[in-house]
């Protein structure tokens, strides 16, 4: 085994020792080791990643202590996971780096360190769990990964944010409960928790048939689980307030990459542990595009109403899961992977999105109603940039990341063999348009001058590049992510394509 | 024929205190108890029909019950749809659970390979007598690690929404204290005697349980756990103040960043080794003597001393808000 095979042993047990550590310093020093540890994160996983292609291995089983794998723990590391990895480091530094200014205004100063600690060990529950090739390990980091993010939500202690956090915390441990009730039963049917031991048991249980129903009832209870967790369209009523109202940092990570670690974990029961096969036989993703094309249109349509324009970003995420799940609905190898690609715009988008609407308000006296923005574009020219870029690639300019996943998905669904087609395309329009509507609407509030008297009247001030220029290189490397998304998407999608082959 | 003795005498000998006492004519903790008289208190009219009147205007600016049909429609809806979602999810999981093999067959999937590889082969391979032990802290390992870092980021997470570290002047400070005084333990001689007596053995029993954890049933989360629950007893009984003159703040904080990080260093040992193949040099040891069994004892000893200051830092972080 070479060392580079290491990596995301090094990565998962780095940034957890990170976290242990941070306990003890104060919040400037845990500041710079996750700044440090994130980095370090990210260039390993692009070196086993440049590893991985050069070599042509698809796929390797890392074994967890000294014993193989039914009885020890392990991980899997293959393109599609690395390539998931390494996105999920580079948005996690870029939130922080954006939200940084604002964190001392948000959070009291004798909490920043559990701030960081929370955000270290928030990062290792989610490369555990793009990593893991066991189903319980995986449950053991969603639990890091449910805590942290409440604490994450509630650690700015208002009314609003305890509110929200209570309600995270109540929906997501429906969730985790629903995704422990069907591993159990897993467990009970298979005798295993290793994915590739519960597959072939799997596929001998429904050869012979004898487990039908209660099968169905696991796929069902593990699905909704994660659903709830991921925040598809019924179960989004934490959404708003959770992503609106918490950290800027926060919002941008729950939204971006909290969710996206449950639908990875989706994608991996779907592929590793039942089969895809059996998935498809079920009927639950017909659900799942239901209610995708349901979040797609109730989103937007949610976000339109919205008046603040943190809530209404927030409400934009539930369309876009939608479009996720839509994709997985469609059950084709096509539609699967303009979701996943779809994972990585949200991702680079939404953040930027919440990254850059604080900069708006900032400049607006603070308030995030959706009146007092306006013309705050050229208070903050790189917030209004930012803002600019983001809202051209969520609505699926060319030229910009959104744009390819919506290409990606019309594909899909042309190439759909039943009756998904015609549903598909008509929705994606629809909330096209919708989506256009709102954030067209805000671009062109952002973008209109006000008079200097009202201005002055009203206290606003500007903020230039000497003021903020951490503020202004995030924005400058988020837009430069979601370039790369969007004009060198061939590669990725590629990569993806492979890694989607050695993933199953 | 006994011997006549003095009254005083006679009134002293415990017997007799014990049929006064239950006979309601002395109370033998009046003088030696800290007691509080019961108040009696005053409703303040004004401020209770105040209150009413706030609550009033909130229901009637939140949600008009009496002319808002949309939001009684939905209060109904709301009411049986929770019912009836919760029945079909009642129904859904018993059905699931009436297909499911029986418990404890002995063709069930889940009696393969793998337990009887643990049953067979787990003390040769980890060295403990204890195969729950030896699976979660050694075959398992990694799993183990990370629940003990849920255990440190619920701790966070509490210390976050219930640590209060704004400043106090010197007014709200006394208030604090006169506040904490009253609710405090009194200093309650029963509980003191019956405390001063258990909380040795309790602290005793926690070690052995952590010590003992390879050998027989027990180790880290359960003996934790008890020298938790003796912590908590000893702050009940003597008071914040004299716990605070061997457990503060920084102990916990020092206590749980070295246990933590001496388990991720020695985890990561060796799973690097094993993962590589390389001979970790860990010695198994003797089975069944203290000191064996490789790394799972000390990995014990940290897990144990986590728990331990994780239940009293809730305890103590639920009750006033800091150590």
């Amino acid at each position: 085994m070479k060392l580079v095979q290491n990596v995301p042993f090094f990565c998962i047990m780095l940034s957890m020792f990170s976290g242990t550590i941070s306990s003890v310093l104060p919040g400037k020093w845990a500041r710079r080791l996750n700044v440090v540890m994130i980095s370090l994160v990210t260039g390993m996983t692009l070196w086993l990643l440049q590893y991985l292609v050069g070599s042509g291995i698809g796929s390797y089983t890392y074994m967890m202590g000294h014993f193989p794998a039914p009885w020890g723990n392990e991980l899997r590391v293959g393109l599609l996971e690395v390539v998931v990895a390494l996105f999920f480091s580079v948005i996690m530094l870029l939130s922080l780096l954006g939200g940084r200014k604002k964190l001392d205004g948000e959070v009291e100063a004798t909490k920043h360190n559990i701030y960081y600690i929370l955000c270290n060990l928030l990062l290792s529950s989610l490369l555990a769990l793009v990593y893991t090739n066991d189903l319980f390990t995986a449950y053991v980091f969603v639990e890091i990964n449910t805590i942290a993010a409440c604490g994450l939500i509630m650690i700015r202690q208002n009314g609003r944010c305890i509110e929200a956090a209570v309600r995270y915390m109540i929906m997501s441990l429906l969730g985790s409960g629903l995704l422990l009730l069907s591993i159990c039963m897993i467990y009970d049917l298979t005798g295993h928790l290793l994915m590739e031991n519960i597959q072939q048991q799997i596929r001998v249980i429904m050869e012979a048939g004898t487990y039908r129903i209660p099968m169905l009832i696991i796929i069902g209870i593990l699905t909704v689980g994660l659903a709830i967790k991921s925040a598809l369209f019924p179960f989004h009523s934490w959404v708003p307030d959770a992503y609106g109202y918490s950290t800027v940092s926060s919002g941008a990570i729950l939204s971006s990459l909290v969710s996206k670690g449950y639908i990875f974990l989706l994608f991996k029961v779907f592929y590793r542990v039942i089969g895809f096969q059996h998935i498809a036989d079920s009927h639950i993703l017909n659900l799942l595009f239901l209610f995708g094309l349901c979040g797609m249109i109730f989103g937007s349509a949610s976000a339109i109403w919205e008046k603040d324009i943190r809530r209404m970003i927030a409400f934009s995420s539930v369309a876009q899961i939608g479009y996720i799940y839509m994709g997985l609905g469609l059950g084709t190898e096509a539609g699967v992977i303009a979701a996943i690609f779809h994972v990585l715009v949200h991702g680079a988008t939404k953040s930027l999105l919440f990254v850059s609407a604080i900069g708006l308000t900032d400049v607006s006296g603070g308030s995030r109603s959706f009146f007092e923005i306006t013309g705050s574009a050229y208070r903050n020219k790189a917030a209004g940039v930012g803002f600019l870029v983001a809202s051209l690639s969520m609505v699926g300019i060319p030229v910009f990341s959104g744009f390819v996943s919506k290409l990606l998905f019309a594909e899909a669904a042309v190439l759909v063999p039943n009756w998904k087609l015609f549903p598909t395309l008509i929705v994606l329009a629809i909330s096209t348009v919708l989506n256009a509507i709102y954030f067209l609407k805000t671009i062109v509030r952002i973008y209109t001058p006000v008079k200097q008297e009202e201005i002055r009247a009203k206290g606003y001030f500007e903020l230039k590049f000497p003021e903020q220029k951490l503020y202004c290189v995030t924005i400058f490397l988020f837009v430069l992510v979601n370039l790369i998304l969007g004009m060198a998407s061939q590669p990725i999608i590629a990569l993806i394509t492979e890694g989607l082959h050695h993933f199953a | 024929m006994s011997k006549p003795i003095p009254e005083e005498e006679y009134r002293k000998k415990p017997l007799t205190r014990l049929l006064q006492w239950v006979g309601g004519e002395i109370d033998p903790f009046l003088e030696t108890m800290e007691t509080q008289k019961q108040q009696n208190q005053k409703p303040n009219e004004r401020l209770i029909r105040k209150h009413r009147r706030d609550l009033d205007t909130v229901i009637s600016m939140v949600h008009d019950q009496k002319h808002n049909k949309v939001y009684k429609l939905f209060r109904r809806f709301y009411k049986v749809a929770s019912v009836v979602c919760c029945l079909a999810l009642i129904a859904m999981l018993l059905t699931a659970v009436s297909y499911l093999p029986p418990v404890g067959a002995a063709d069930n999937p889940s009696s393969n390979e793998v337990a009887a590889k643990y049953i067979e082969d787990g003390l040769q391979d980890t060295g403990a007598v204890n195969i729950v032990t030896g699976m979660i802290l050694d075959y398992r390992a990694f799993d183990t690690f990370g629940e003990s870092n849920v255990l440190f980021i619920a701790t966070c997470t509490v210390l976050i929404l219930l640590r209060s570290d704004k400043k106090k002047d010197k007014r709200q400070e006394e208030a604090e204290q006169r506040r904490e005084q009253h609710y405090e333990p009194k200093d309650d001689s029963i509980l003191q005697r019956i405390t001063f007596l258990l909380f040795p053995i309790i602290v005793i029993y926690g070690i052995y349980v952590i010590l003992n954890g390879h050998i027989s049933p027990g180790g880290g989360f359960s003996g934790g756990a008890i020298i938790g629950a003796g912590l908590i007893l000893y702050a009940n009984a003597f008071g914040f103040e004299k716990l605070n003159r061997f457990f503060t703040e920084k102990t916990y904080k020092w206590i749980s960043f070295v246990s933590l990080s001496f388990y991720c260093l020695a985890k990561s040992y060796s799973f690097f080794t094993g993962a590589n193949h390389l001979e970790s040099g860990i010695p198994l040891g003797e089975a069944g003597a203290i000191l064996s069994s490789g790394l799972i004892l000390p990995l014990n000893i940290c897990v144990g001393l986590v728990v331990a200051c994780t239940m009293y830092a809730f305890y103590t972080l639920f009750r006033k808000g800091g150590f």
